[in-house]
C-alpha cells in the first residue's frame, strides 16, 4: 500500500519547526570541506578595490540607462533603456543586497552598510527584518520550518513560480508585510522568531521611510501625469526582477531538504564573466554558504581549493535549468522527489540523517 | 579581586593577527595575537549563535564570527553590530616565558 505524503509545513511556527528541534537540524553543525587554515584566512582578505571598481561601473550602468531612458521617453528608444535599467535596478540589486549584507563587498564598514541600505531599497527588502532573515537562512539552510529563504517549497507552486519572474511573488508578500510593519508596528509570529526585539523598532522605522519614498514618488506620478517616476522607482520590482530570478533558482531549487551539508543543498554553477559580474559571483554558492566569510571576489579561488571535496558543478546556467526544470515538474506530482547530489567517491555527507 | 591565572598556550601558537580556541573544563575560550604582538582573550562563542569564533577571521582588532559575519572588537568585547548585538566577555591576557596566561577571575 503507498504511503501518504504528509504536507510539510514550512511556516516558522509549525509542526515541521518542531520537528527540526527535535532531530537536532536547528542550529545544528554543519559539514566544512577541509582548508588550511593559512590558505583560508588569505582567502577571506578583505579589499575595498574591486567592489568600488564593480560598483562604480553599476552605477554608471544604472544611471546611463535611467537618464537615456528619461531622455527618450516617448520613443521606442525607451524600451532597451528600461530592459537595462530594471534588470540593473530591479535584478542585480539583489547580489549587491546580498554581498553587503555579509559585510565582505568592502574591506570599509560604512561603504558594506551605505551599499546595503540602498540594494534593501531597491531590491524591495526591508534591510533590518532581510538582515535577520539572511542571518536565519545560513543558520539553517533549507531545513523546513527553519529557514524562512525557502524559495520554492514542495510540492512547487509553478504558477506562483512564473509569478516570481515578474515580481508577482514577493511583492504581493513584502508589501502588506511593509505596511503592516509602518502603520500598525507589529511582526508576524514568524518574523518574531528570527529579529531580536531590540532591532524591531529599526524595522517599523525604515518601513516608513520606504513607505513614504513610495509614497511621494506614487504623488509625483499622479501630479506630472505620468507613469515615468514608477519606472524609474517601484515598477523595476515587476519588470526588471526575471534576471534575479534565473540566478536565484539555481541556488537550492529541486535540491535536498534538511541536510546538514551545503554540498547536497546548494548548487555551484560555472557563468560567463558577464554574468558573474551581474551576480557578484554568487554563482559559487555552495562555497559562499560554506565559508560566508569569502568576498566574492575570491568564491573562484576558494572553489579551486576545494572542488576535489565536491559534487561537480554545473558547466552552466542552462546546465542548471536542464535539471531544475524537470526535478519541480517531478516535483509537482511527487513532492517527495529531490535530486540528490553525487559526491565524489572518496566522500560522504556529514551527518546523514534519516529522511523525515 | 581573585586572581585565576590559567596557563593557556605558547605564546607563538598563535599567529600574528589570528586567533586560536582553548578549552578549559568545560568552558571555551578565544586567544587573539594582534600584528604589534599584543594578546587578547574573550569567550569562545559568538553572543549571537552558539558559534565558535576560533574558526572567524581576525581584520586589526576585530574578530568576525566564521557562520554570520557578526563582528566583536576583541580588546574590549564589543558587539560591532546585527547580528552581533550583545557584548563578549574578555579576560585578562599575560605572556611570559613565552606562555599566555588567562585571568579567569
Amino acid at each position: 500500500m503507498p504511503v501518504e505524503f504528509t504536507p510539510r509545513d514550512y511556516s516558522l511556527v509549525g509542526r515541521d519547526t518542531k520537528l527540526a528541534e527535535e532531530r537536532g537540524l536547528a542550529s545544528a553543525e554543519w559539514y566544512a570541506c577541509p582548508i588550511s587554515r593559512q590558505r583560508l584566512k588569505e582567502l577571506m582578505q578583505r579589499r575595498d578595490g574591486p567592489a568600488l571598481r564593480d560598483t562604480i561601473i553599476w552605477f554608471a550602468l544604472l544611471i546611463g540607462s535611467g537618464v537615456l531612458g528619461f531622455l527618450t521617453w516617448g520613443t521606442w528608444w525607451a524600451v532597451p533603456c528600461f530592459l537595462v535599467y530594471g534588470v540593473i535596478y530591479g535584478s542585480t540589486s539583489d547580489s549587491r543586497w546580498h554581498e553587503s549584507l555579509h559585510r565582505t563587498a568592502f574591506k570599509t564598514t560604512w561603504m558594506n552598510d551605505a551599499l546595503y541600505e540602498l540594494a534593501s531599497f531597491m531590491v524591495f527588502r526591508e534591510s533590518v527584518s532581510w538582515r535577520w532573515s539572511h542571518t536565519r537562512h545560513h543558520t539553517d539552510t533549507i531545513i523546513v520550518g527553519r529557514d524562512p529563504e525557502i524559495a520554492v517549497p514542495r510540492p512547487p507552486n509553478l504558477r506562483t513560480i512564473v509569478l516570481a519572474f515578474f515580481g508577482l511573488k514577493s511583492a504581493p508578500k513584502e508589501f502588506p508585510r511593509m505596511l503592516r510593519h509602518a502603520f500598525l508596528g507589529r511582526l508576524d509570529p514568524g518574523e518574531a522568531t528570527f529579529i531580536p526585539k531590540e532591532e524591531q523598532p529599526k524595522v517599523f522605522r525604515n518601513a516608513r521611510i520606504y513607505v513614504a519614498i513610495y509614497a511621494a514618488v506614487l504623488g509625483l506620478a499622479i501630479y506630472s501625469g505620468s507613469v515615468l517616476p514608477l519606472m524609474c522607482i517601484g515598477l523595476p520590482t515587476f519588470y526588471g526582477s526575471w534576471l534575479m530570478v534565473v540566478y536565484g533558482l539555481t541556488q537550492h531549487a529541486g535540491l535536498a531538504e534538511d541536510v546538514l551539508d551545503h554540498r547536497l543543498n546548494c548548487r555551484t554553477v560555472y557563468m560567463n564573466r558577464i554574468h558573474r559580474y551581474l551576480y557578484w559571483e554568487m554563482n559559487y554558492h555552495v562555497e559562499h554558504h560554506m565559508f560566508p566569510m569569502v568576498p566574492y571576489h575570491a568564491l573562484g579561488k576558494l572553489h579551486q581549493e576545494i572542488k576535489s571535496d565536491m559534487p561537480k558543478p554545473y558547466s552552466s546556467i542552462w546546465n542548471a535549468y536542464c535539471e531544475i526544470v524537470p526535478a519541480l515538474l517531478k516535483q509537482h506530482k511527487d513532492p517527495t522527489f529531490f535530486v540528490k547530489r553525487e559526491l565524489p567517491q572518496h566522500v560522504k555527507p556529514v551527518p546523514a540523517l534519516e529522511p523525515a | 579581586m581573585n586572581e585565576n591565572w590559567i596557563e593557556a598556550c605558547a605564546a607563538d601558537a598563535v599567529a600574528p593577527e589570528d586567533v586560536i580556541r582553548f578549552d578549559h573544563g568545560d568552558r571555551t575560550f578565544c586567544i587573539y595575537r594582534t600584528t604589534a604582538d599584543k594578546y587578547y582573550a574573550t569567550d569562545g562563542h559568538c553572543t549571537h549563535a552558539k558559534v565558535h569564533l576560533a574558526g572567524g577571521f581576525v581584520m586589526e582588532h576585530i574578530i568576525e564570527c566564521p557562520k554570520h559575519n557578526g563582528r566583536f572588537d576583541f580588546t574590549t568585547g564589543q558587539a560591532k553590530g546585527a547580528p552581533a548585538c550583545v557584548d563578549l566577555k574578555t579576560y585578562p591576557v599575560k605572556v611570559e616565558a613565552g606562555k599566555v596566561f588567562l585571568d579567569l577571575g
